[in-house]
């Protein structure tokens, strides 16, 4: 079955509806989806929630604050250490414009996993005795204890891979995987920006980083410069 | 047991400098030292990044960055790649033999017992080993990345810091204030001032930096210290 191949970035995006949970692929600047970031922000969606790695961190994602998209965020990375350098996230975010879930990278991507395998939830030592265990469930199995974490899904996933063939199978690049091929497996309708489509056949099988049946809509990107600010 | 004067004694010296100690450099690089030879370390952001520029090719050291590379040899150089990184954004360059992976695969690595090394930045470390380092209260929100899963998956976990804060406040101490990353995960502390190991619940001073006594060690740290009689000086 062939992919849906769309002409720009702003028209693959285009029929996202106000409200989505949005899955946002990517680390910093690896495996970034900017295009499709920058075709949400055209496209003036609003009260999203996504779920991303990191917010701003020169990031493009920080861009969607701009006209206030976001109503949430469910992240690793939210929030600097040092306050020499702030984000329009992290200005909404103590404005109390815009709500933070943060999560343990670990547990984000094994919540993410199983909102794509149809798994219950996870069972990990993450986060035990912390804040990160405040309102969940602590299982108590053969004498140890287990913190529940439930599974987590998108409307929309936003994926950046090297090559796309027109059934959909995507080809990374060096540490451009990262969220991508799990975020790939957990949302309704996943979009692809690949900076080649190239026809069936011409990734060999091996190096499929995500089968095609995950994956419903590609577009060619160059890509968009993006760089950590420090 | 010899225990430091602890926070009561802080309020002696309340008006005293802290010594000057180890610069980052040379933390990292006595973190380095701590290495054993043929294992799987990952460094978190900040000081522990600078460990990669001090081991040697004969240490056979593999970094295992969170993002998911294993095998990278230090920050690079060469023109920027933006799939080329490791978990704080910096460009890295690979060993023969590197490998790229997802992050279900990465955490795999680090929560299922693969990695034999972690060297975290920290704010506070308790007496019993409990480790704070991803939340400064006054600043509120945080950025948690993958120090929680490090904490509780990383075989050892070695936590390079200051030994106390810019305010002249030990970031070793009893109870830590703030927000912990974990429980009882720390083995050992290195900081401009000491080498403290964490066994059986407590601390135990190991080696102090050059020029720096036991006794200033112990006035600067907030909790019990054993100080056992063959405390060394570091090599650095």
């Amino acid at each position: 079955m062939d992919v849906l191949v769309f002409e720009s970035a702003d028209s693959a995006v285009a029929d996202v509806v106000d409200g989505s949970v949005v899955l946002v692929g990517g680390f910093v600047s690896a495996g970034t989806p900017s295009n499709l970031i920058l075709a949400l922000k055209r496209g003036g969606q609003t009260g999203l929630t996504a779920v991303a790695n990191n917010i701003g961190l020169g990031d493009l994602l920080d861009e969607l604050c701009e006209e206030r998209q976001l109503a949430k965020v469910i992240a690793t990375f939210a929030i600097r250490a040092s306050g020499t350098r702030s984000s329009r996230f992290e200005a909404q975010y103590r404005a109390g414009e815009v709500e933070l879930e943060l999560a343990p990278q670990g547990t984000l991507i094994e919540r993410l996993r199983a909102g794509g395998a149809g798994l219950g939830g996870v069972l990990t030592k993450t986060g035990l005795g912390t804040m990160m265990a405040e309102g969940k469930q602590v299982l108590e199995l053969d004498g140890e204890d287990w913190l529940l974490e439930r599974p987590l899904r998108g409307d929309v996933a936003l994926l950046k891979a090297w090559r796309g063939d027109r059934q959909g199978n995507l080809q990374y690049r060096l540490a451009g995987l990262n969220f991508n091929p799990v975020m790939a497996t957990a949302a309704d309708l996943v979009i692809a920006e690949v900076e080649e489509i190239v026809e069936a056949g011409e990734i060999p099988p091996e190096l499929v980083g995500t089968p095609g049946i995950y994956v419903h809509r590609l577009v060619q990107c160059d890509p968009v410069p993006v760089r950590w600010d420090g | 047991m010899r225990p430091g004067p602890g926070a009561l004694g802080r309020l002696n010296i309340v008006t005293a400098q802290p010594p000057t100690g180890l610069s980052r450099e040379l933390i990292a690089l006595r973190a380095a030292r701590e290495l054993e030879r043929g294992s799987v370390v990952n460094l978190g952001i900040g000081l522990p990044t600078l460990v990669a520029g001090f081991v040697k090719p004969a240490d056979d050291i593999l970094f295992q960055a969170e993002n998911g590379i294993l095998g990278y040899s230090g920050i690079s150089d060469s023109e920027f790649d933006s799939d080329l990184i490791n978990a704080g954004g910096q460009p890295v360059d690979l060993v023969p033999g590197a490998s790229f992976f997802d992050t279900a695969d990465s955490f795999t690595m680090i929560r299922g017992g693969h990695i034999d090394a972690a060297i975290l930045g920290g704010l506070q470390v308790s007496a019993r080993g409990d480790l704070a380092n991803w939340f400064v209260p006054a600043r509120g929100g945080g950025s948690v990345g993958g120090a929680m899963d490090l904490a509780v998956g990383a075989r050892k976990l070695i936590i390079a810091m200051a030994h106390v804060t810019r305010d002249g406040e030990p970031r070793i101490v009893e109870e830590c204030d703030y927000p912990l990353t974990a429980e009882r995960c720390v083995d050992v502390i290195i900081t401009d001032l000491a080498v403290i190991d964490v066994r059986d619940g407590g601390l135990s001073l190991r080696e102090t930096a050059p020029g720096i006594s036991p006794e200033e060690v112990a006035e600067w740290t907030g909790a019990g210290l054993l100080i056992p009689d063959d405390v060394a000086e570091m090599s650095l």
